[in-house]
């Protein structure tokens, strides 16, 4: 047993035995590093001025990507490459080519959220040498800039894409294989690391195995993996939480595979992840994906924690029911299945019992000649949370009439939820005008909506009547969703 | 973006009108620009939490602070009891805003204690343990609520009038009575407020606070130790932002630091999370506009009434001078024959709305272009027509006097509108989205093209003001120090080049420093857009001055005349020789020349008369237009800004890159406050969108997807302004209601173009959703 995390903070190795499981990454750089570059801008995760690269050993190698180090906890830094803006530029002072470009096209007013675009642009630039418009804004969704209107920041992303001096000007290249092999040999130890400070406790699992062990011998454990839902309970309300089992280096968790029965996604398996292999196969889900939260919250953010969570705004419960999804729970002693729709029970309330904890999701695909759409409203498009989502999964048969539908709404009800009544009244219909406009009033049987913040109960239950029709019509051939980018069709 | 619209005038870098990098754009991307919680905290320092109310409207009936006391690395906890002073920082020596509460909250989120803690952590927590009694009181939140419980005003209203209203309103054939919501916005600087005061010997104390205004932080602080203002030195490197939003509300915390780091004998910090900086610190006022309009069959407007009711929070604050300019502006850029226009400064249990961007000006403009659209509507007619129709004429063509009763002399708005019209093709593309209205169910377009003309200089003309220090040293290096603050304008930047250009030296040999009370004292709030018309010829002056007394010291020592002295790239040409800048400043040195000049500037040719109504409150006006693209989907109310081109005049550009950022920031910021910016209160007066996680700003992917925007070249400004630049902060802002009317034109396809959507602000999907019902019931 390990009583210390190892980690390399730019180009220093890091052993560190003395953090309680609530300290955030940003505290860390900022008060016990003094590594001032990185800024707090909101503490939840939504501005990005706090922006920093974490390099990890994936299975494609060491890839590096921009999380949100206010709401990032220090015990998920086991293993990994933390990289800041105090690293880009050279030792005699020259700028890294994504900070000249910044620079040269005047992309920075008042200069706060400067170092976290900086940030996302160069992992933008490490991973991306042709980035589209679409590309760039992805990548910039997690940042917050308010002087400059974003113009010169994007000017700046294009303008440096094919900028790329020598592999040796760029730290994170010319280190590549020594960092990697620093890398590997803690990530390959094979204890689990505790660290215990001032009565609490984080725990790092060295395995899977030994997560479900320890979360069977204290089932009250806070169970983290990105931390993005969490990291506010830390940053907003203030809670202790101890014990707390860090599971986001869980490899075991993070396989996503296609096989004949669907596609089975690991509870670890990040949105970033979940978007790369699912945006082919069914790219409704990809268009989702790339609506959660900022890139930031989506390279740290799981699918399985948006479930296990139980929000009834979480985004990826609506389009997983609709799909059939099958929901898998493990614990020391075993496994049980169910359908995603009965994990849901009540407001805050799962079917999860103590000491289990979310292991895999099943998706079925949709059929081949059905019609499967999902549709995310905001009241911004991007980086905010739902108003409503809903997912609509049918087939027709021959004759024209609904074979099969179910639809699932989120941000209609305590959970997230079908809409039985709507599929019953549509079920065995003709898919026509007259159908669904019949049809409608079956919603206010499903749902009866709150009004808060981000919408009305009238414009809840409006829109969700006019997404079926924007189903209808898309299902005949008439798109009508806006699209920023005609790629986004492809 | 074209940097090179100006020829430079000579081979110095920085001078005057050229594109120059914000002086600290290296330090941005390095993340080596230090904002105040980057400086290194001196030994000991402690750290402060806040204790908030969590009623809207109460009174306090007991408080029990022993837990917070006694909780880990608590060092004390400071209450109304502490204040050596005045417990008071109101901005408007109205005394209506304690620093802590005592007896009574009268909003939520208002402070009522402050931990001081070793640890900024331990004092957030400590925070948490406090047991407060209230007795609740009725409380209300918005203007109807105000309305209904028959609410105080928080300062004397304004009235402007002239001509005869009353009587002419009844006369033409044409009025429409109706009203509008426009919105309030949170300022969402990405620095949150923050102070640290460190106490020094006697009564000193030196507060680094990020606030646009050091001299009242200076005096606030002075205010509530109880001390001489010569006590307290404020200073100011940089902020993350400001916006408006650090003009008066930075008092808070820097007093809070100050009273506990004297208490203590130690520094102390204040940094609110940013959910307590969204709860503890006004926003933008909200405002219902009431109009009574007459117009003839033309279009053209004959009379004006209107009432501008605006959510003021619960005291003062800069209530009054924003809903002025919200009446100062109620013209936009048109003459109103007869008028009259009044505010209504309404008392609500919320946060005191303070300073934005605009300062009132958005909402008194979009107030007058929503009445240009209902006349529009009405006669059938595209608003670009009604609105040409409508603008402010050339003197002499009688139609040049303002509500306020200053003449508008230098109106150039017409040509901006018609070289904005051609240059974005505003017609044919009218056109082209009316065809396309017509055969596409779901998904429609709508463009809009809005003028901006908004009047320059405080109305309160005192601040009017500035002043600037200049040193030579030995070595021919500059030392630079005004009265203005660095919150992201470039501020700095331009007042050095101002500086470099004067002198004909590199920009590189200026020293930019820090704002502090102690170097140039009695200064205004960099606010109002007057940061570089004001500071930069102060520094103008305190230049100079320094070269007068070198040209004086080059003929005594070369006995050469005036004239045969001229200042060259870095260089001074005397009689025949060719001396370096460095020289010439070291020899004037030994000659014993005094090296140092403090600088003075205030505005000339303005007065103001408030209880009249009258007088020139403007030293001019800056113009600009906007054309926008919109598409809606009439299913969900959800939009994308398609296309936006601007031209925008700035007179003649002291620093074009730096300006056209002013122009895109301050349109995109301006759709944010239109579009999806809502603050939302709940039924207990709490703000829900607390931070960036509820309360959403334009990101990347919001911003007009094609974006021209392009400096009105030709303009160069009548008013001997620095270098006829014009000021430039505030009046892109209002570009943007281009974007709500285009959603506007997109709804009112609905109905065939024949009703006026009366679309609110903010347009969020859901408005625009219900503006489409409201119209296809119609």
């Amino acid at each position: 047993m390990s009583s210390a995390i190892r980690f390399i903070l730019n180009g220093e190795d890091v052993t560190l035995g003395d953090f309680a499981p609530t300290d955030t990454l940003l505290d860390y750089l900022r008060l016990r590093r003094r590594l001032t570059g990185t800024k707090e801008g909101c503490a939840e995760g939504d501005c990005g001025a706090c922006t920093v690269l974490v390099g990890r050993l994936t299975d494609h190698g060491l890839a590096y990507e921009g999380v949100n180090a206010c709401i990032r906890l220090m015990g998920s830094m086991h293993g990994t490459h933390v990289v800041t803006v105090e690293h880009l530029a050279a030792k005699d002072g020259a700028l890294h080519p994504v900070q000249q470009a910044i620079v040269d096209c005047h992309g920075s007013q008042c200069g706060f959220c400067t170092p976290g675009f900086v940030m996302s642009l160069y992992g933008l630039w490490l991973s991306n040498d042709a980035p589209s418009r679409a590309d760039i804004e992805s990548a910039l969704q997690g940042n917050l800039c308010r002087c400059t209107g974003y113009e010169p920041i994007v000017r700046a992303a294009e303008q440096v894409a094919a900028n790329r001096p020598s592999a040796l000007f760029d730290p994170l290249e010319r280190d590549r294989a020594e960092i990697m092999a620093k890398l590997w040999s803690l990530q390959s130890a094979t204890d689990t690391i505790t660290v215990e400070k001032d009565g609490s406790r984080s725990v790092i699992p060295a395995s899977l195995e030994a997560f479900a062990e320890a979360l069977s011998q204290e089932p009250d454990a806070t169970v983290v993996a990105g931390a993005t839902d969490v990291g506010l309970w830390v940053t907003k309300q203030m809670r202790l939480l101890s014990p707390v089992i860090f599971i986001n280096h869980l490899s075991e968790l993070q396989s996503i595979a296609a096989d004949g029965e669907g596609i089975t996604i690991g509870a670890g398996v990040s949105y970033t992840e979940a978007h790369g292999f699912l945006e082919a196969l069914i790219p409704a889900i990809g268009r989702l994906i790339d609506r959660i939260g900022g890139a930031q919250v989506r390279n740290m953010g799981t699918i399985g924690g948006n479930i296990a969570n139980g929000s009834p705004i979480g985004d990826t419960p609506p389009p997983l029911i609709a799909l059939g999804a099958q929901l898998t729970l493990r614990s020391h002693s075993g496994r049980r299945t169910m359908p995603l729709e009965d994990y849901f029970l009540a407001y805050g309330k799962q079917d999860r019992l103590p000491g289990e904890f979310v292991e895999k999701v099943l998706v079925p695909r949709p059929a081949e000649n059905g019609h499967f759409a999902v549709y995310k409203i905001s009241k911004r498009r991007d980086e905010d949370i739902s108003a409503l989502c809903g997912a609509f999964n049918m087939t027709l048969d021959a004759n024209g009439r609904i074979e099969a539908i179910r639809i699932a709404f989120g941000g209609m009800a305590a959970t997230p939820k079908r809409a039985k009544h709507v599929e019953a009244a549509l079920i065995g219909q003709i898919w026509n005008w007259a159908t669904i406009s019949a049809a409608r009033d079956a919603f206010d049987e499903d749902y009866q909506p709150l009004t808060d913040w981000r919408a009305t109960a009238d414009y809840r239950s409006l829109t969700a009547k006019n997404l079926l029709t924007r189903f209808f019509l898309e299902t005949a051939g008439a798109p009508t969703e806006l699209r920023r980018f005609e790629m986004e069709d492809a | 973006m074209d940097n090179s619209t100006f020829e430079t005038k000579s081979v110095i870098t920085g001078p005057m009108h050229a594109s120059l990098k914000h002086d600290s754009a290296h330090k941005h991307v390095t993340g080596q620009a230090e904002y105040i919680d980057d400086i290194p905290e001196p030994a000991g320092t402690l750290h402060g939490g806040l204790g908030l109310s969590d009623r809207a409207h109460a009174e306090i009936v007991s408080i029990d602070l022993d837990a917070v006391r006694a909780a880990p690395g608590v060092v004390h906890v400071l209450t109304a009891a502490d204040i050596p002073g005045f417990n008071d920082v109101a901005s408007t020596g109205q005394r209506d805003e304690p620093l802590l509460a005592t007896d009574l909250v009268q909003f939520h989120g208002q402070p009522i204690f402050a931990v001081i803690a070793e640890t900024r952590d331990q004092a957030r927590r400590a925070a948490r343990l406090a047991k407060i009694e209230y007795r609740d009181l009725p409380h209300w939140t918005d203007i109807d609520g105000a309305r209904q419980n028959g609410a105080p005003l928080v300062v004397e209203p304004m009235v402007l009038t002239r001509g005869e209203p009353q009587t002419e309103i009844e006369k033409p054939p044409l009025r429409i009575q109706a009203s509008m919501t426009i919105g309030g916005q949170e300022h969402l600087y990405l620095e949150s407020h923050i102070a640290m005061a460190i106490p020094g010997e006697d009564d000193d104390i030196t507060v680094w606070s990020s606030t646009q205004h050091p001299s009242e932080v200076q005096h606030m602080v002075a205010h509530v130790l109880g001390i001489a203002n010569h006590a307290v030195t404020v200073q100011i490197r940089r902020m993350g932002g400001g916006f408006g939003g650090k003009e008066t509300q930075g008092n808070q915390f820097a007093a809070l630091a100050a009273v506990a780091a004297k208490k203590l004998d130690r520094a102390v910090k204040f940094r609110p999370d940013r959910d307590e900086d969204m709860a503890m610190t006004g926003k933008r006022h909200d405002f219902r506009v009431e109009y009574d309009v007459a117009f003839d069959e033309d279009g053209r407007i004959h009379a004006l009434d209107a009432t501008y009711a605006a959510r003021c929070g619960f005291s003062a604050d800069l209530s009054g001078p924003v809903t002025d300019r919200a009446l100062f502006h109620a013209d936009s850029s048109y003459f109103y024959p007869h008028v009259q226009v009044r505010s209504q400064p309404l008392k609500t249990h919320t946060v005191s709305n303070t300073a934005f961007r605009g300062f009132g000006g958005p909402q008194g403009m979009l107030g007058a272009e929503r009445i240009i659209e209902e006349i529009a509507y009405a006669l059938g007619k595209d608003p670009l027509e009604i609105r040409k129709l409508n603008f402010y004429g050339q003197p002499g063509s009688g139609r040049t006097t303002t509500p306020y009763h200053q003449e508008v002399e230098d109106n150039i708005i017409a040509r901006v509108v018609e070289e904005l019209e051609a240059s974005s093709d505003y017609q044919a593309r009218r056109q082209a989205i009316i065809d396309f209205n017509a055969n596409s169910p779901v998904i429609r377009k709508g463009i809009a093209l809005t003028p901006v003309k908004f009047g320059i200089s405080f109305t309160m003309t005192a601040y009017n003001q500035a002043g600037a220090l200049v040193h030579l040293y030995q070595d021919g290096s500059i030392h630079l120090n005004h009265g203005g603050t660095e919150m992201g304008q470039g501020l700095y930047t331009k007042v050095a080049q101002v500086v470099a250009d004067t002198f004909q030296v590199d920009i590189d040999r200026v020293k930019i420093t820090a704002t502090t009370t102690g170097k140039v004292p009695n200064t205004s709030a960099t606010a109002a857009s007057s940061g570089t018309d004001l500071n930069g010829m102060a520094a103008l002056d305190a230049a100079r001055q320094l070269k007068e007394r070198l040209v004086d010291f080059a003929c005594r020592q070369w006995k050469v005349e005036r004239k045969e002295v001229e200042f060259l790239p870095n260089c001074i040409r005397i009689g025949e020789d060719i001396v370096p800048f460095d020289t010439l400043v070291r020899a004037a040195y030994y000659d014993r020349v005094h090296l140092s000049a403090a600088g003075f500037y205030k505005t000339p040719d303005i007065h103001w008369d408030r209880k009249a109504g009258r007088g020139r409150p403007f030293f001019y006006y800056a113009y600009g237009a906007a054309c926008s693209e919109v598409s809606i989907d009439t299913l969900t109310g959800e939009y994308m800004v398609d296309r936006t081109d601007i031209l925008h005049d700035v007179g003649k550009s002291l620093n074009p890159a730096i300006d056209i950022g002013q122009i895109e920031g301050g349109f995109v910021q301006g759709m944010g406050w239109l579009t999806t910016e809502e603050l939302w209160w709940d039924d207990k007066g709490r703000l829900r969108t607390h931070a960036p996680s509820t309360y959403k700003i334009p990101l990347a992917s919001d911003r007009p997807k094609i974006f021209n925007v392009r400096l009105a070249e030709w303009s160069e400004n009548p008013a001997a302004t620095i270098g006829r630049s014009k000021a430039v902060g505030e009046p892109p802002f209002m570009l943007a209601i281009s974007v709500l009317e285009a959603i506007s034109m997109a709804v009112a396809s609905v109905a065939d173009y024949a009703v006026c959507p009366r679309l609110d602000a903010p347009a969020t999907p859901e408005r625009v959703l219900m503006a489409v019902e409201r119209l296809k019931a119609m």
